[in-house]
């Protein structure tokens, strides 16, 4: 019971959580044909583009009544009235909302060519449009800045799992003992610190006195994946530990309140170990708040480690998206919230699957 | 050497002593049920013998062996091979006691290997036989399936199923068939039985339900507050209790072949069980009356087994024979006005595919004074239809007619009372504010008038005026039951539809609140309906009963006919599960379960 709500109120702090609710299409779009696992892929697909359609929407409202002159932002702080003038024509920053909006709509499905003064630039079909500032594509500046993004998340999610679930268990396991004391004042004191602390401590030891590492530095995963893994060691420490203490703290909840159901006690009752105990039973009731939190924290990681990102000089999403709004970088921005906006959804929905295979009694509607 | 024997066994839950000082000793092969009410310790003397109190917090006291060995002395590793494999348990939910994310077959291939060396395959294969053995259909097949997709009835199967395939010396049941409809409970129960005369292994049953007791062991030890009070063959303590207190908790329950006595009972049988202990009328719950049957159930192993049918069937005899009497104490009800009235009534829920009627063209009438037991088991679409009589749910289908208007949405002169007196009632708020909703929702503003009303209801539910100002959980069961019955109250209503109002509670309790409902009707004059699951219950409150199924009617007539004569199968199939408070009856009864069994196949 307090396993489901822990996950309703998962779902909702994404802020996404009305999306979940696509049953309600069902009765207009007649997807009530479609049922099992295919129908429940469509349903989720269909959710995903109306989500990312609705951010952007309220992406372009949200800059248009930003008060600032954006042309004057874009061309600088020199730049005569006339050039702002030529500017803002350029940037079409003089048509209505809904033009703007339609031409973005048009790009993305069409693609778009653009005229920068002298030559004719094409954007092929998925165009999120120029950046204001360097005139690069949207999309290819997200393709750049994405691999590095994906992969500090990747990576400090599979230690953050690793780290959090396995202090989770272990403190489960070990109640009311000194080692649980300990964990918890570990994870506790994790999560209490800033990621800038931890990430130059981490740095400055690890790097500056021992020696071990070379300072973290950027190396494509197609180039030379030793090295990517090296340099991103670090970066994903630093994000994990942050990370790990809710995990081991929600593990130990749910393991905790598994150990107390009865179907445990019919275990014990029948002379099943401890240890098989946790492992087969207890584990896997956790196993559901574990995924919803891990989704919830995958997605808002992708544009929100901007603290890692910057501290390592990782040139990831978060990194460029922060730049883009300080700029009032429409294309960018909008381009890159609807990148993050997929990621999160998809991650819930992944979350939504893993879920209705560990426990058959969900069915996915 | 006994199986179990257990001498001067403590059980301390801090300063609460749950077990206090019992003794007693289980034979090879024997079977012994504890009975006791709720808070009796006979659970936790189940737990006790599989040494499940360690690490609780619990401090065990006496001497506990069991199957050879010391359960308090014993080592973890002696204390695993004890549990499943020389003494096993089956609990009481059958849904929460099986883990919801492995397959059954899984979950009993895992505890057999932890007492046999065997590999997985053959681990599995064990499990499907055992799942055979205990009768569930395509056990092979059945075998994947996950908890959720069995029924209660063969969930309860799967866990006796569990407990066997250890081939223990001694088998543990706590409760195994309190979550149960009364057929699946008779099956579970012959099943036990079966497997019993077939291996021959001990059983301990514990369970609040005497007929239970009586249906399944040699001997009955009776408990209350963690003392023994009596302890013997199940004929001898059920037909001639020694203790006082083994009288009162076999006056209280309720019984299905006895006919509902008027509320003279008292000035009939002055003195005989002493109703007076009980505190209330105890309408209908005396087991005055049938002196044969008691007579011959005292030697219930003797070779009487067939004499013992005679005065027994004699006494059913002889109530039938007072049918023509009631006949006109009906008669004289049917001139009363009719108060609610029910017709086609009809219920789906889901959509589409999905949609079902859980209730499926059910018409009744409620007259003045009357009451009205609506039985069933779960699923049978009594609860749904209870809450449109009183306006909680709307229809699908049909209409309900309150003293000839069509009733358009909740009116407040038809009350409900719920099943669960704990969740029905708002922990956060004083009994008498809860009493008083119904006052208030009528408009009432004057606080001193209201104050008067509720300490008046209080009052004529048997509580004090003093708990006006106290919150539900500081009350009992039997307590909560009777403030919902005073919120119900409160609006003045003509009728009452009880739901479940007594299954939660203990027999002792559940009998004096079923006389405050009969005192109640007959003061006020209220039309009652009585949804309940237990046919004896239903039978000692109702004038007229409905019998229903699969959301239909099946049945319906005044109580005597409907349970002495039934017409329907489905009745007679309901009422031969009931269990019987003599074990001697109780074997005649499995005796013809079983050949019906053997005619058409259960469907559980």
């Amino acid at each position: 019971m307090s396993r489901l709500s822990a996950l309703k109120g998962l779902s909702s702090l994404s802020g996404l959580s009305g999306l979940k609710d696509i049953n309600g299409l069902r009765g207009l779009s007649g997807f009530a044909v479609l049922s099992g696992f295919g129908g429940f892929l469509v349903r989720r697909a269909v959710g995903v583009v109306l989500t990312l359609f609705a951010v952007s929407v309220i992406v372009y409202v949200v800059f248009y009544v930003t008060p600032g002159n954006v042309a004057q932002i874009t061309c600088g702080p020199r730049c005569s009235p006339e050039q702002v003038h030529q500017v803002a024509q350029q940037l079409r920053l003089n048509d209505p909302l809904y033009v703007r909006y339609w031409h973005f709509l048009e790009g993305l499905v069409a693609g778009q060519d653009y005229s920068t003064g002298t030559s004719v630039e094409h954007c092929a079909a998925p165009c999120l449009g120029l950046s204001y500032q360097s005139d690069q594509q949207v999309t290819g500046l997200i393709l750049t800045k994405l691999p590095v993004s994906l992969s500090l998340v990747f990576g400090a999610m599979v230690l953050w799992l690793v780290l959090g679930v396995g202090t989770g268990v272990l403190s489960a396991w070990r109640r009311g003992r000194p080692t649980e004391r300990v964990l918890t004042a570990v994870t506790l004191a994790g999560t209490a610190t800033p990621v800038f602390v931890i990430g130059l401590i981490l740095m400055i030891v690890v790097c500056g006195e021992l020696q071990l590492l070379p300072f973290p530095q950027y190396v494509n995963l197609t180039d030379d994946p030793e090295q990517w893994a090296w340099n991103l060691l670090l970066p994903w420490l630093s994000l994990a530990l942050i990370e790990a203490a809710s995990f081991a703290r929600l593990t130990r909840a749910a393991m905790l309140e598994t150990l107390a159901e009865d179907h445990v006690r019919t275990f014990r009752a029948y002379g099943v170990a401890e240890r098989s105990i946790i492992a087969r039973h207890a584990l896997r009731g956790a196993f559901a708040p574990v995924i919803a939190l891990n989704a919830n924290n995958f997605g808002s990681a992708v544009g929100g480690a901007v603290l890692t990102e910057t501290l390592f000089g990782l040139p990831g999403i978060g990194q460029e998206l922060v730049h883009a709004v300080n700029v009032v970088d429409l294309p960018v921005v909008v381009g890159m919230v609807l990148v993050i906006g997929f990621f999160v959804v998809l991650a819930n929905a992944v979350a939504d699957v893993l879920y209705a295979l560990a426990d058959r009694r969900v069915v996915l509607a | 050497m006994s199986l179990v024997d257990v001498t001067d066994l403590t059980v301390e839950f801090g300063a609460l002593r749950a077990v206090d000082g019992l003794s007693f000793r289980l034979a090879q092969g024997a079977a012994l049920a504890l009975v006791g009410e709720s808070g009796s310790g006979k659970s936790t003397v189940a737990s006790a013998l599989l040494g499940l109190h360690r690490g609780t917090g619990a401090v065990v006291g006496g001497s506990v062996r069991v199957a050879g060995t010391d359960v308090r002395a014993a080592s973890e590793e002696e204390l695993r091979r004890l549990r499943g494999g020389r003494a096993a348990m089956v609990f009481q939910d059958p849904l929460s006691s099986l883990d919801p994310y492995y397959a059954i077959g899984d979950q009993i291939a895992e505890v057999h290997r932890v007492h046999t060396r065997v590999s997985r395959r053959a681990a599995r294969a064990r499990a499907v036989r055992v799942l055979e053995r205990v009768g569930i259909p395509d056990a092979a097949r059945r075998s994947r399936s996950r908890p959720h997709e069995f029924s209660g009835g063969m969930r309860q199967r799967a866990l006796i199923a569990m407990a066997l395939a250890c081939e223990p010396d001694l088998l543990i049941a706590d409760e195994p068939t309190t979550a149960l409809d009364v057929t699946v409970q008779a099956q579970i129960l012959d099943l036990l039985h079966t497997l019993r005369e077939e291996t021959g292994m001990g059983l301990l049953l514990v369970t609040h339900d005497v007929g239970v007791a009586a249906e399944s062991v040699d001997d009955v030890l009776v408990m209350r507050h963690g003392k023994l009070v009596e302890q013997g063959p199940a004929g001898t303590v059920l037909a001639a209790p020694a203790h006082a207190y083994t009288r009162e908790l076999l006056a209280a329950v309720p019984r299905v072949h006895v006919r509902r006595e008027a509320e003279t009972l008292e000035s009939r049988a002055p003195g005989s069980g002493d109703p007076a202990a009980l505190g209330q009328g105890g309408t209908g719950h005396e087991s005055v009356g049938r002196p044969a049957e008691t007579e011959d159930v005292r030697q219930p192993d003797g070779p009487s087994a067939d004499a013992s049918d005679e005065p027994a069937e004699a006494a059913e005899a002889a109530e039938t024979a007072e049918v023509a009497e009631t006949a006109e104490t009906t008669e004289a009800a049917e001139t009363a006005e009719v108060v609610l009235e029910a017709s086609g009534l009809r219920r789906e829920f889901g959509r589409g595919r999905r949609a079902f009627a859980a209730v499926d063209g059910v018409s009744l009438t409620v007259r003045r004074g009357e009451t009205l037991g609506v039985v069933g088991e779960s699923g049978s679409g009594k609860t749904t239809l209870g809450r449109m009589l009183v306006g909680l749910l709307e229809p699908t289908e049909g209409e309900v007619r309150y003293r000839g208007r069509a009733r358009a949405g909740v009116d407040p002169t038809v009350q409900m009372v719920f099943q669960d007196p704990v969740s029905s009632l708002n922990p956060r708020r004083s009994v008498g504010e809860s009493i008083a909703d119904p006052l208030r929702a009528r408009g009432e503003k004057d606080e001193a008038r209201i104050r008067r009303r509720v300490t008046e209801l209080l009052e004529r539910v048997g509580l004090e005026a003093a708990h006006y100002d106290r919150y539900p959980h500081e009350f009992s069961g039997g307590q909560r039951q009777r403030v919902g019955i005073a919120r119900a109250l409160a609006a003045d209503p003509r009728v009452i539809v009880c739901d479940e109002p007594v299954s939660a509670l203990d027999v002792t309790t559940q009998a004096q609140v079923v006389a405050l409902l009969g005192e109640l009707q007959r003061e006020l004059g209220l039309a009652l309906v009585f949804v309940a699951h237990d046919l004896a219950v239903v039978r000692q409150v109702s004038d007229r009963v409905a019998v229903m199924r699969r959301g239909r009617v099946v049945e319906e007539g005044p109580a005597d006919e409907v349970y002495e004569s039934p017409r329907d199968p489905y009745t007679r199939q309901l009422l031969d599960a009931v269990p019987a408070l003599d074990p001697a009856v109780a074997a005649r009864r499995r005796a013809r379960r079983r050949s019906t069994e053997r005619r058409e196949p259960a469907l559980t």
